[in-house]
């Protein structure tokens, strides 16, 4: 199915003079998890806010699951909605469980659910427990119990991994790429997150309220044509290789020892293997694409030049 | 409904958890008994004072201290919520603004209420059992309207609070108009009344006078409680400008309006507020 979950079409948000967010062109699939990447003020929460409703657009428009979610059945949107605010402490003087209830009571699910959602997140120890007391990574785990509440069909994650330890993060993956396979659409708001590429469907790039690039890993990947990094290893001569690879585009990045590092255009990339493999003390090749976050310091810089040439 | 229910029901708990209820509950029956018990030493005497002397003093300190209270209790019930993220979630949940600050507002009104309750009707079940000279009988209407009075009192200057609340974005900042509020309200207000009759050598409409004073639930409820008792007219000082112009019932109606309405314009602000 790729019916769309959530449509920007042309949605832009102005306070004052400043534009927080610029004629948004972007669509949510059903089951797919987006990643919503920029740096502070690039305009994600704007974003995340038009969808839950929160404030208004000034101008074009926003559809939640077709509706719009300031129209008169927001309230029923809201039951298919989790969110998990960035920089949430919740209420110091509750348990994690009263927390819960409190949150499931608001959104008309039992104390039940409730349990079994601490359970899932790992805090059934501490839910007798006051939030006072719990840390950074404890209460990110709360928040992401609340988004929950209710088996949403979208889930809205600002800065989710924020203060969690690499453990913490590797279940929070988990989770992820559980409740996709569930069918659960995820919009992921975030800086670059290390290791997220493989739990995500699409990245879309903000900078300065504009959107910069969408697509799949790949799709940015073609449209950037950033070069992929190559490690030879063995007993070779550097000058000698570089004079075979020389042809394909490829240039040498740097040598250490038994070590050199190509940059090759992906479009070079079987060339320059059949290459290497003819060369004569190449023991071993490793070849790395373009990183998330090397695609994104492109599109967020690259774009960011170009209006300044223009201006 | 049940949205509000829940907001006003975990208000309720906060409130019992941070132990205000218990704090209000003590202050207020200490005070109380206290001023029952030794009101009189003052005067030279020892032993329970008389009913209207009690209820007379205890006014005009509940007049300072139950304002600061509601304020302090109250003043960062959205801002707070604000600064901590909670409230941007719960704007997220399905639940309305006006569901939302009905509910905190219901749950605010609760701590207040019951522990004033608590607080002023067991110092009345002290008073009538130690004191030789009062009864029941005597005891339950004034001490009704005291109590009435005082809660009405509260959960105006809740709606104060309430009020200061939704216009500002800092805790801080919310913490000290609210102190300011108050002192316009229990003392600034008070001398600007007392400069008008001296500036106008007391020729000042006496009906436009009574009015003016309708303009401070502060005054409202002083009018309420020391202008009942024909003995300590003489005490209630600028009261007694108003005094017998209004009914019990008109005066804690006026209260009930300094509920309602900064309540309904705090309302309307976090209704137009920008999340």
């Amino acid at each position: 199915m790729t019916e769309s979950v959530v449509e920007f079409a042309g949605a832009g948000r102005r306070y004052g003079s400043v534009h927080a967010l610029e004629a948004l062109d972007l669509t949510v699939r059903r089951g797919e998890v987006l990643a919503l990447l920029g740096h502070n003020g690039a305009g994600k929460s704007t974003a995340m806010k038009l969808v839950l409703g929160v404030i208004a657009s000034t101008s074009g428009s926003v559809r939640v699951f077709g509706r719009d979610p300031r129209g008169a059945h927001s309230n029923d949107l809201r039951m298919q909605l989790g969110y998990l605010p960035e920089n949430v402490s919740f209420y110091d003087q509750l348990s994690g469980r009263e927390v819960m209830r409190y949150f499931a009571r608001l959104k008309r699910r039992g104390g039940g659910e409730a349990d079994q959602l601490l359970e899932r997140v790992g805090l059934m120890e501490a839910a007798n427990r006051r939030v006072r007391t719990y840390s950074k990574g404890m209460r990110q785990r709360l928040g992401v119990a609340q988004a929950l509440l209710g088996n949403p069909s979208l889930l809205l994650l600002d800065e989710p991994t924020v203060g969690l330890d690499p453990i913490a993060t590797q279940d929070f993956y988990g989770m992820l790429d559980e409740l996709r396979g569930r069918g659960v659409s995820i919009v992921l708001c975030s800086h670059v997150l290390p290791g997220v590429e493989a739990h995500i469907d699409r990245a879309a790039i903000l900078a300065e309220g504009r959107l910069r690039a969408v697509g799949t890993l790949d799709e940015l990947r073609r449209g950037a044509g950033l070069p992929l990094t190559i490690r030879v290893r063995g007993r070779m001569e550097g000058a000698d290789l570089e004079r075979r690879l020389a042809g394909e585009g490829v240039a040498l990045d740097s040598a250490d020892g038994g070590e050199l590092v190509f940059l090759a255009p992906p479009a070079a990339k079987l060339e320059t293997l059949r290459a290497l493999l003819a060369a004569p003390g190449v023991e071993d090749i490793d070849i790395d694409r373009p990183t998330l976050e090397s695609l994104y310091n492109y599109f967020e810089a690259g774009r960011a030049a170009e209006a300044e040439g223009s201006q | 409904m049940n949205a509000v229910l829940a907001v006003a029901g975990k208000e309720l708990r906060d409130g019992l958890r941070n132990r205000w209820a218990l704090a209000i509950t003590v202050v207020f029956a200490v005070l109380a008994v206290g001023l029952a018990a030794f009101g009189s030493v003052a005067s030279g005497q020892v032993g329970f004072a008389p009913l209207s002397t009690t209820i007379v003093s205890l006014a005009s300190l509940a007049v300072f201290l139950i304002p600061l209270i509601a304020l302090m209790l109250a003043y960062d019930s959205v801002v707070g919520e604000e600064q901590q993220g909670t409230l941007l979630l719960l704007l997220t949940y399905p639940l309305s603004r006006i569901e939302l600050l009905t509910g905190k507002f219901l749950g605010h009104s609760a701590v207040l209420g019951l522990s004033t309750l608590v607080g002023f009707g067991a110092a009345g079940g002290v008073i009538a059992a130690l004191s030789p000279q009062v009864t029941v009988a005597q005891l339950l209407p004034p001490l009704t309207l005291f109590i009435v009075s005082s809660v009405l009192l509260g959960w105006a200057f809740i709606a104060l609070a309430y009020l200061i609340s939704v216009s500002t974005r800092e805790k801080g900042r919310a913490a000290g108009l609210a102190l300011v509020v108050w002192f316009l309200f229990v003392l600034v207000f008070d001398l600007g009344l007392l400069a008008i009759l001296v500036g106008t050598g007391g020729a000042v409409d006496a009906g436009l006078f009574r009015g003016l004073m309708l303009l401070n639930p502060t005054d409202v409820f002083r009018l309420v409680n020391l202008t009942g008792f024909e003995a300590v007219a003489a005490q209630a000082g600028l009261m007694s400008v108003a005094e017998d112009a209004f009914h019990p019932v008109l005066l804690l109606a006026v209260l009930a309006g300094w509920v309602v309405a900064p309540f309904g314009l705090a309302l309307w602000l976090f209704h137009r507020r920008r999340a």
